[in-house]
């Protein structure tokens, strides 16, 4: 049962990581998706082998890892600000071709 | 014979070139000059005793025990092999033809070199720019013609040729400031080329089917139940016979194919001496000095092409075909030349068509010639008019070049009554027109009676013909006699600016060739030149009928040119009056430039040319770039799905995943 | 290793361009050149020499210095040396035509990095005329051609960029096919179970081939290498590419890189696979006897004089190209016969255009005119070189097409026959184009006044072109020199297999 709110989180954040424009805002979606993703893990471990912890142990990792990832990306985010005083994508294509 | 004068005869003007052209400039004037003509001079000497000791030496070399004369090889050195048989070889081939044209060319040249001496500076001894120049072409020219007359094959033969070709080329451009003098020479070099090319491709099919080059075989004994020519042994003969019987069966677009190889090659001929069609360059080439046109249009380049068939005789002999054609491209230019010459202006002018036309009688001749015919006499007078044609033509030519640098015009109009003011020019000009016009005793009346008699062997329609020519010849010649040296006289003739005589090294040539014209008709020419080498005494077949009937002719021609043409009078005008349309279209040499231009600029220039450039620029190029602007158009085209936008990839994934997913489920239902 | 002669081509290319690394000015620069180019002309002539010796003591072997030196085992790529006369004649025209090239560059700019490329040109073509194993042989022609985008991008004139990528991409495009074609060649180099081999020698040996490969991989090295020699409908890289090249660049690149492709179709696609040659020369023929013909016709209505040299060098080109195809030997004789005259006139004629163009700063023929008055060395230069292209006896180019089309016209085949015949009329028309330009360019009155203050040939310049009219010469007054050098290549048992005479 616990499956269907992580699979809700999973699309939520795949809809919002497409359909969203500010950084910021797809930022927050790969987290869902992350979280999401983290769900399932513990979910798994407790059903398929409750007496094993792998699952809780690598969710537990990968929070730290993504805790990590964000504070890099809020970092080129918030210097990108700096610099093009914009966070939109669609915008910030002047290092393309 | 020993080769080392031969060599020398050879190696003596290709020296003089190199040493004139690259030393030239740090020479004065005047001694280049001297070193032309003492380069010359020598040659001269050497190329007299050659002839003198072929002639005359009766070595064992030269004439065998009947009295026959033999071609001898003098040397014969590799200079390229092909294949085996196919070689290159530069020799020394003496034969009376070659004998003969060896003195002819060296006199002329000699006499040539001489005349430019005082030709080539003007009244107040000022040089011409480029003097050093002319004699290095000049000595460049005289290697390349004996290098031509000389030669042991037929590709030696060509090579020399275009050497001629070239040399004519820088004489012809000579004044190379004047466009009308780069053009003429341009056309002249194009125009022969283009005939080349046909003697190229017959060389090609000849030695394609008798695998040699060299004269020796390919003329040795073609013509069955006739005694060897130049008495080669009997078993070269045979071979070369078979081979001819062999190659002679292909048949090419209703001819066989040697009736193909010599029409070619004579086209050749055609080209350098001038023949309709391709006679167009030599009037034009009249732009060069005068000295020039005397040695190179009139007395020694021009004939190459009767002397290529004269090379070539025996084998013409096999395909009787190829000498008719001969015979009337030669009869036709005759005429053509004949009437042309009549209407001209330009004195230079006059006397190009009068060398066409009688070219035209010496290549006439050939083709008429027969074994069966006289003893084949039209070969003896063919090469008899080359000999005395090249003295009195350079006559003419070096007197008109006399006349030209007194008064500074080639125009007759601007001369008239000039007898009183330069007796010499005067009576040496008068020499030559009676020997052209073949008035007895002067040696144009025997080499020309020779020739008709030839022709009337033959045909008699060719017979009429040339004899209507002939007559043309007298008439033209002393309308252009009496136009220059009498009519009515110029006022500005008088006072300090008279024209008078050249200075000796002018006028000492003119006298030379005007004796010479007036004794060559008594050479025994047939004990020296005939078509197999057995001596031939022609007073036995000289026709007197012929040759009063001739006389008849040519007099009563000059009788015309002296009525219409002594004094002032309105019967030229009437003349021309009666016959306006020949007269239109013979003064403008019956169109044939105009034809030519038409030919060139129009369908080969615009209409072949361009359109090939045009192509290659826009459809060949155009396909090159149309592959790189394709492959352009294409990247730019999908450029945008490499937008740098990581949800659209994303979008693609999930779309390719769900499709992917898709196709799963329905493999798997 | 440096014991064989052969490798020093490449190993004295390499040293100057060490050198020149080294140099601080152009004096350092240009005498690195010379002395790096008179080592090369020293070198070809010693091996002329050498190798005329050993072919008189007897030495009856088709590939003389042979040498080999593993360089990777596994795909059995080495590094295989070895020349034959034709070789030796072009390792001689390479050397002349660099010696004159560095001359004809003495006022460059930026000579430093010129010279870098040019010489690193030249090692390729020396290290392709030298190897006799194809992959090494392909290496250096890529070594040959890519210097050639930066030499004509950075110092060229006129469109230089569009030039440049056009003739790189062109080439490179023939550089996919002829790729292809030597792998297929690797592949069937020797029969099953046998280990495979790039050297050509061995390939002819085993001549495992079979009749199919053979018609599907002569098509792709002859056109590989056809479009380096410009052979219609792949030849329009020449005229854009002379056109924009510097003086030096374009006489390697008509009077040598051209050769490349010329050498590579006769040492790769008919060498090793005569019997295809044989049945599909004729497809090439006629292209080629267009390329003749046609590239004529073009170099007609040219005002540009660098653009009437590419299609004379086209239509030239072209006769070598159809003079190998005829298969037999003197018709080959001829071809590289041409190939050395072609080379010599067309690096004279590039040269003295450059000279020309230098001083009145145009190419348009509609231009200039009366030059012989302003310069008259230059201008005799030019007629010399107008003559030996036209075929005049005495220069090279007169033996060298006179041996083609008599060799082509002994072919038993009619057909070939006919073609030779429509190839001898470029003569005439060569004569026109020629003509038209000496007499526009050269005589006639001077067409701008400016013109009249322009100064003669300097010495380096004299020295260039002396140069090249003394090879040319060379070769037009002592044929048979040449010839036997070249013809030996053809003894009978290399192409026993379609029994070529």
């Amino acid at each position: 049962m616990l499956l269907i709110p992580a699979m809700i989180m999973f699309c939520c954040g795949v809809y919002g990581f497409i359909t969203r424009r500010n950084m910021i805002a797809i930022l927050i979606s790969l987290e869902l998706m992350l979280n999401a993703v983290d769900i399932n893990f513990a979910v798994f471990n407790r059903y398929l082998w409750p007496d094993a912890m792998e699952g809780m142990f690598f969710t537990l990792f990968a929070i730290a890892i993504a805790a990590a990832e964000t504070a890099l990306a809020i970092a080129i985010i918030i210097n990108l600000y700096r610099s093009a005083r914009n966070i939109d994508v669609r915008d910030l294509n002047k290092l393309k071709y | 014979m020993d080769a080392t004068l031969p060599i020398l005869i050879l190696a003596i003007p290709l020296g003089m070139f190199f040493v004139l052209g690259l030393a030239g400039v740090k020479m004065s004037h005047r001694l280049a000059g001297i070193l032309g003509c003492l380069g010359m001079g020598t040659t001269l000497v050497l190329a007299y005793t050659t002839a003198f000791t072929y002639f005359f030496s009766g070595s064992p070399e030269f004439v065998d025990a009947a009295g026959n004369r033999l071609q001898a090889l003098i040397f014969d050195q590799t200079w390229l092999a092909f294949t085996d048989k196919l070689v290159i070889r530069i020799g020394f081939l003496l034969d009376p033809i070659s004998a003969m044209m060896l003195v002819v060319i060296t006199t002329i040249s000699f006499m040539v070199h001489l005349y430019s001496m005082g030709y080539m500076r003007d009244h107040h001894g000022v040089w011409e720019r480029g003097f050093q120049r002319f004699y290095a072409f000049l000595s460049l020219f005289s290697f390349s013609m004996l290098g031509l007359v000389v030669a042991t094959n037929i590709f030696q033969m060509y090579i020399f040729w275009e050497l001629v070709g070239a040399s004519s080329y820088l004489l012809i451009g000579f004044y190379f400031i004047k466009p009308s003098a780069v053009s003429a020479s341009k056309k002249a070099f194009i125009v022969t080329r283009f005939a080349d090319l046909g003697f190229l491709i017959g060389i090609l099919i000849l030695s394609f089917y008798t695998g040699t080059f060299n004269f020796t075989e390919l003329t040795s004994a073609p013509v069955e139940g006739l005694a060897g020519v130049f008495s080669v042994s009997e078993t070269t003969a045979e071979s070369v016979r078979s081979i001819f019987r062999s190659s002679a069966a292909p048949v090419f677009l209703g001819g066989s194919v040697l009736t193909w190889a010599l029409v070619l090659i004579f086209m050749g001929g055609m080209g350098k001496s001038a023949l309709l069609p391709l006679h167009i360059w030599l009037p034009d080439a009249m732009e060069g000095p005068t000295p020039v046109s005397a040695l190179i249009h009139a007395a020694t380049m021009v004939v190459a092409g009767v002397y290529l068939v004269a090379r070539l005789f025996p084998l013409y002999l096999m395909e009787v075909t190829a000498l008719e054609i001969v015979t009337w491209v030669g009869a036709i230019t005759a005429l053509y030349a004949a009437i042309v010459a009549c209407t001209q202006i330009d004195i230079k002018r006059v006397l190009a068509f009068s060398t066409i036309s009688q070219i035209a009688f010496m290549v006439v001749s050939l083709g008429v010639a027969r074994p069966e015919v006289h003893e084949g006499l039209g070969y003896m007078a063919s090469m008899f008019h080359l000999f005395t044609h090249a003295m009195f033509k350079a006559l003419l030519f070096l007197g008109a070049g006399a006349l030209i640098h007194a008064i500074g015009s080639n125009d007759y109009t601007a001369m008239h009554g000039l007898r009183k003011y330069m007796p010499v020019t005067h009576w040496t000009f008068l020499i030559g027109c009676l020997a052209i016009a073949g008035i007895i005793p002067f040696s144009g009346f025997f080499s020309k009676d020779e020739i008709l008699s030839s022709c009337l062997g033959n045909s008699t329609l060719v017979y009429i013909w040339m004899s209507a020519v002939a007559g043309l010849t007298a008439f033209y010649m002393f309308r252009l006699y009496y136009l220059i040296f009498w009519w009515k006289e110029h006022k500005v003739h008088e006072g300090h600016h008279a024209p008078h005589d050249q200075p000796w090294t002018m006028t000492l040539p003119l006298v030379i060739l005007a004796a010479v014209s007036c004794v060559a008709g008594f050479i025994p020419f047939g004990n020296f030149v005939t078509w197999n080498g057995a001596p031939y005494d022609f007073m036995a077949h000289f026709d007197w009928s012929v040759a009063a009937v001739s006389l008849c002719v040519a007099l009563a021609a000059i009788g015309l040119a002296t009525v219409m043409y002594r004094k002032e009078n309105p019967l030229p005008e009437k003349f021309r009056a009666a016959m306006p349309a020949l007269w239109t279209w013979a003064h403008h040499r019956f169109y044939w430039d105009e034809l030519y231009m038409f030919i060139t600029h129009r369908i080969i220039f615009n209409g072949i040319c361009r359109p090939i450039a045009w192509f290659d620029r826009h459809i060949i190029d155009g396909t090159m770039d149309a592959f790189a602007t394709v492959t352009n158009k294409a990247s730019q085209a999908i450029k945008p799905l490499q937008s740098g936008q990581v949800q659209l990839y994303v979008w693609w994934y999930l779309l390719g995943a769900l499709a992917l997913g898709g196709i799963t489920m329905l493999c798997l239902l | 290793m440096f014991s064989n002669i052969l490798i020093w081509f490449v190993v004295i290319p390499l040293l100057m361009l060490a050198g020149l690394a080294l140099c601080r000015d152009i004096k350092q620069i240009r005498a690195v050149a010379v002395a790096g180019s008179t080592a090369l002309v020293a070198l070809s002539v010693k091996l002329l020499v050498d190798y005329l010796a050993l072919r008189a003591a007897g030495a009856t072997a088709p590939m003389l210095f042979t040498d080999s030196w593993v360089w990777f085992a596994p795909l059995h790529i080495n590094l295989a040396v070895g020349v034959d006369g034709i070789s030796v004649a072009m390792i001689l025209l390479s050397s002349i035509i660099v010696f004159a090239g560095s001359f004809a560059s003495w006022t460059i700019p930026q000579p430093k990095a010129f010279f870098l490329w040019l010489i690193l040109l030249s090692t390729g073509v020396f290290g392709f005329f030298i190897s006799i194993d194809l992959f090494t042989m392909f290496m250096f022609y890529e070594v040959a051609l890519i210097p050639m985008y930066l030499l004509i991008g950075v110092w060229g004139s006129g469109r230089k960029e569009y030039s440049a990528m056009k003739l790189t991409l062109m080439l490179m495009g023939g550089s996919a096919f002829l790729m292809l074609g030597l792998i297929g060649i690797y592949y069937h180099s020797a029969p099953a179970g046998q280990p495979l081999t790039w050297n050509i020698l061995e390939i002819v040996r085993n001549g495992a081939i079979s009749h199919d490969w053979q018609c599907f991989l002569f098509p792709m090295t002859f056109v590989g290498f056809g479009v380096l020699g410009a052979m219609f409908p792949f030849h329009t890289w020449s005229p854009d590419g002379h056109a924009s090249a510097p003086t030096a660049v374009s006489m390697l690149h008509a009077g040598v890189l051209m050769k490349l492709g010329g050498y590579g179709c006769f040492r790769v696609a008919i060498y090793l696979m005569p019997q295809a040659a044989n049945e599909l020369a004729w497809i090439f023929l006629i292209l080629t006897g267009i390329s003749v013909v046609y590239g004529a016709f073009s170099a007609c209505v040219q005002t540009d004089l660098k653009y009437i040299n590419a299609y004379s060098s086209v239509s030239h080109c072209g006769l070598v190209l159809f003079a190998i195809l005829m298969l037999n030997t003197t018709a080959m004789t001829g071809a590289i016969m041409q190939m050395l005259s072609h080379g010599l006139m067309t690096a004279l004629f590039f040269a003295l255009i450059g000279m020309i163009y230098g001083r009145t700063h145009t190419r348009d023929i509609t231009k200039m005119g009366g030059l012989m008055r302003i310069m008259p060395y230059l201008s005799v230069c030019y007629v010399i070189a107008g003559m030996a292209s036209l075929g005049l006896p005495g220069l090279s180019g007169f033996v060298a097409e006179m041996t083609i089309f008599v060799g082509s016209f002994q072919h038993a085949d009619m057909f070939h026959r006919v073609f030779t015949i429509v190839a001898c009329c470029s003569i005439v028309i060569t004569a026109v184009y020629i003509l038209r330009v000496v007499g526009k360019l050269l005589f006639g009155p001077v067409q701008d006044p400016h013109h009249l203050e322009l100064t003669d040939a300097t010495w380096w310049e004299r020295f260039s072109t002396v140069t090249l009219i003394v090879c040319v010469a060379a070769i037009g007054c002592f044929p048979n020199f040449f010839n036997n050098l070249i013809r030996f290549t053809f003894s009978p048992d290399i192409f026993a297999v379609i029994g070529m005479n």
